[in-house]
């Protein structure tokens, strides 16, 4: 009886654990977020008088993810905060817990009467659908997805992020001393494979143009097939791919996997400066202060610049259902130098005005 | 009877507790208040806090719409963790067992076609059965190899998402013209009808007759414990397998018996949130519910009657907590440590008895399962 006793509240703490720990992991920062957002919302009303966004609400709900997921969640997130800052909008945001929060959450912000609601990630597509569908007069925009067929009030915030991915590979294939380089991803979809097909096709250019052989491990160009961690999660796996990349001649490796890159990176460290990374979506040299020595270079997917472009359009006064496509000449991507020679730094942003004119196609 | 109400009086006394300990951390997490010394101002977050959680829950027809939409794959998913309790085994697998019940409710949703009072039923069969050998291969790994369920059913959880998601990217289930892992949707005819389909114009109701299912899945799990021999053998063995065995209960049977129902009713649960809530899957179809359940359980002592009650208090949390997220600034993740703290006062009775200085004894019978390598 008291061995059973003792296993049943083995379980009931188990189970309380879990719990505890699940909340812990959003807990502290969102109170961080709001603090400093409404510290920012201060600011705003004192130094200005009257801006163009005033009486605007934009209203952001978040994926699964939450707002601190230190990826496009966060990043739509500071987007937001920019337009409360530049503008004078009011923002708001929901958090969803899960799928079945995604259309109470836009339903609640219909009520409220937001003016745009951003919505964060392909898993809100048909949520978003639907609400934008019963409310003809708000504006909608959602993050990596695009709608197809169009729908009059809302709008897909995309990004040619295999611009910049081009120029990072050009980089990567100019900096290698072992000649590989390499890349992987989380898994195996067309947000994450672009950039990975960027890449490669990036150093086949560098080859092309100096008449190189530099090799690409982690993405094959014909089969549209690679190395994939299969999550975006696992720091292990992000460790163990680019050890046996390593293995394998890579000195430049570009992990396209959020979190997952972070293992890499900390692998990079270990090599004492053997392995570099290039980071991916922000400037991870700022975004990873405690290995930031590991990183040549980031390519940037400037997602608060789309959400800040969909709420000026608001502002505006304009409705569409035109997609927003973040490009090297809208400043939507971009490439962040962290550890360039200047000489193949201007090299490298000149094939990127390249890009941008459509002089170099990819 | 009397132990039931004893049993549910500590469970409101520890819903009580959880409130208080939650109204603390509000207050102390009231940073911009505390720092100008502004109590009156942090109370009143936290009466703005409570107030929106009761009535997103059940004040007007959409709370209690959410609350219905809530409750109804916990309860489902609870009773796939009780039924195991109550044979003795932990199963943490029903997170695996809802993903593939979802799936093959899925499958008959978008394949068939019918008429909808032959394909919904079909469907949910479909996904019980799904569900059900998923949660079958644990019990047979226990029963021939001795294998415990603790270990198999997480791994089986790991196999499922993976395997759900390549699913997703086959064109069997893949939606055309959609890049990422997301499902086809089902037919019309296959959605569970809405409860209150009959008020016109209301979309924002989602609650769905998944509900029926979830009660009648209840009731055959109350009918199986109390009114079969089955349900008899099923929990001698988890009082004492020794015993069972003894008696001349074929306690391996039993095991893949125990589990073959709890993949069954978790199986239930994919389906319900296939056909009723979403119209589709995607990789997060079964969400944290599968974990939830786990607290369900428990919460009710793997009980039928303490399962629905706990499931439905998890469920107007839920509901609840999104209204409470919109309306104050307090974040939805408050919900996940006031479940916590219930799990935890509920796991400490005499805690609650000192708190609220109750003197009689505490019912302490409740789910029992077997220890590692039992």
């Amino acid at each position: 009886m008291i061995k059973r006793k003792g296993l049943r509240s083995a379980a009931v703490a188990i189970a309380a654990f879990s719990l505890i720990a699940g909340a812990c992991g959003g807990g502290d920062d969102t109170a961080t977020e709001e603090t400093t957002a409404e510290t920012t919302a201060e600011t705003t009303a004192e130094t200005t008088a009257a801006l163009p966004g005033e009486g605007i609400l934009a209203c952001q709900v978040t994926d699964t993810g939450g707002v601190d997921d230190k990826g496009f969640n966060q990043i739509s997130y500071k987007g937001m905060q920019d337009a409360e800052a530049s503008l004078g909008v009011t923002i708001d945001l929901l958090e969803s817990a899960s799928d079945a929060d995604y259309a109470p959450n836009l339903q609640n912000f219909a009520d409220k009467g937001c003016n745009i609601i951003v919505t964060v990630g392909f898993l809100l597509g048909d949520a978003t659908k639907a609400a934008a569908e019963a409310n003809p007069d708000r504006n909608y925009a959602i993050v990596d997805f695009a709608f197809d067929p169009a729908i009059a009030n809302a709008r897909g915030l995309v990004f040619a992020t295999d611009q910049p991915s081009f120029m990072a590979g050009y980089l990567a294939a100019a900096m290698t001393k072992t000649g590989v380089v390499s890349t992987f991803g989380g898994i195996n979809i067309p947000p994450v494979s672009i950039f990975m097909d960027g890449y490669a096709k990036g150093v086949a250019y560098y080859n092309a143009q100096k008449g190189a052989k530099v090799k690409v491990l982690g993405w094959d160009t014909a089969k549209k097939d690679g190395t994939f961690a299969g999550n975006f999660n696992s720091l292990d796996d992000g460790k163990n791919i680019a050890k046996s990349q390593a293995d394998e001649g890579a000195d430049i490796i570009f992990p396209v996997a959020g979190p997952v890159g972070l293992g890499s990176a900390q692998f990079a460290k270990e090599s004492g400066g053997k392995v570099k990374i290039i980071g991916v979506d922000v400037d991870m040299s700022i975004s990873n202060p405690d290995a930031a020595e590991v990183y040549v270079a980031s390519v940037l997917k400037n997602i608060d610049a789309a959400v800040l472009a969909a709420i000026t359009d608001t502002v505006n006064g304009v409705k569409t259902s035109e997609n927003y496509v973040g490009t090297l000449a809208n400043g939507g991507v971009g490439v962040a130098f962290t550890a360039v020679p200047a000489g193949l730094q201007a090299e490298v942003e000149a094939i990127g005005k390249g890009i941008a004119d459509g002089t170099i196609k990819i | 009877m009397k132990d039931l109400l004893k049993s549910l009086r500590y469970t409101l006394l520890a819903l009580l507790a959880s409130l208080l300990v939650g109204a603390v951390i509000i207050v102390v997490t009231d940073i911009d208040a505390l720092k100008v010394g502004d109590y009156g101002k942090a109370f009143s977050t936290v009466l703005t806090a409570y107030k929106s959680l009761f009535e997103g829950s059940f004040w007007g027809v959409r709370s209690i719409s959410n609350t219905i939409t809530g409750t109804t794959p916990l309860l489902l998913s609870g009773l796939a963790v009780s039924v195991a309790f109550k044979a003795g085994l932990f199963n943490i697998g029903a997170t695996g067992q809802m993903l593939v019940g979802g799936m093959t409710a899925l499958w008959v949703g978008f394949t068939m076609s019918g008429p909808g009072w032959l394909q919904v039923p079909l469907a949910v069969l479909a996904g019980a059965i799904g569900g059900a050998i998923y949660g079958g291969i644990a019990g047979v790994l226990k029963a021939r190899t001795g294998a415990h369920e603790v270990i198999t059913t997480i791994m089986l959880n790991s196999i499922a998402s993976f395997l759900v998601l390549w699913l997703l990217k086959t064109t069997v289930f893949q939606r055309e013209g959609r890049p990422d892992p997301i499902s086809k949707l089902i037919a019309d005819e296959a959605h569970l009808p809405r409860l209150f389909g009959f008020l016109e114009g209301r979309s924002d109701l989602v609650a769905h007759s998944g509900l029926f299912v979830a009660l009648s899945a209840t009731y055959g799990y109350w009918y199986l414990l109390t009114r079969t021999t089955l349900g008899f053998e099923l929990r001698a063995t988890g009082l004492n397998s020794d015993a069972a065995k003894y008696a001349g209960m074929k306690s391996k049977t039993l095991m893949v018996v125990a589990m073959l129902l709890a993949g069954g009713f978790a199986g239930m649960a994919g389906a319900t949130e296939v056909l009723g809530t979403y119209g589709y899957a995607s990789t997060s179809l079964a969400g944290n519910i599968g974990f939830d359940a786990i607290a369900v359980a428990l919460l009710g002592q793997s009980s039928p009657i303490g399962t629905l009650v706990s499931a439905l208090l998890f469920g107007a949390l839920q509901a609840g907590g999104r209204s409470m997220q919109a309306h104050t600034d307090v974040p939805v993740d408050l919900i996940i440590v006031l479940r916590a703290l219930i799990v935890v006062f509920v796991a400490a009775p005499l805690l609650v008895k000192a708190m609220f200085r109750v003197k009689s004894q505490v019912s302490a019978q409740g789910q029992t399962f077997r220890g590692w390598g039992g």
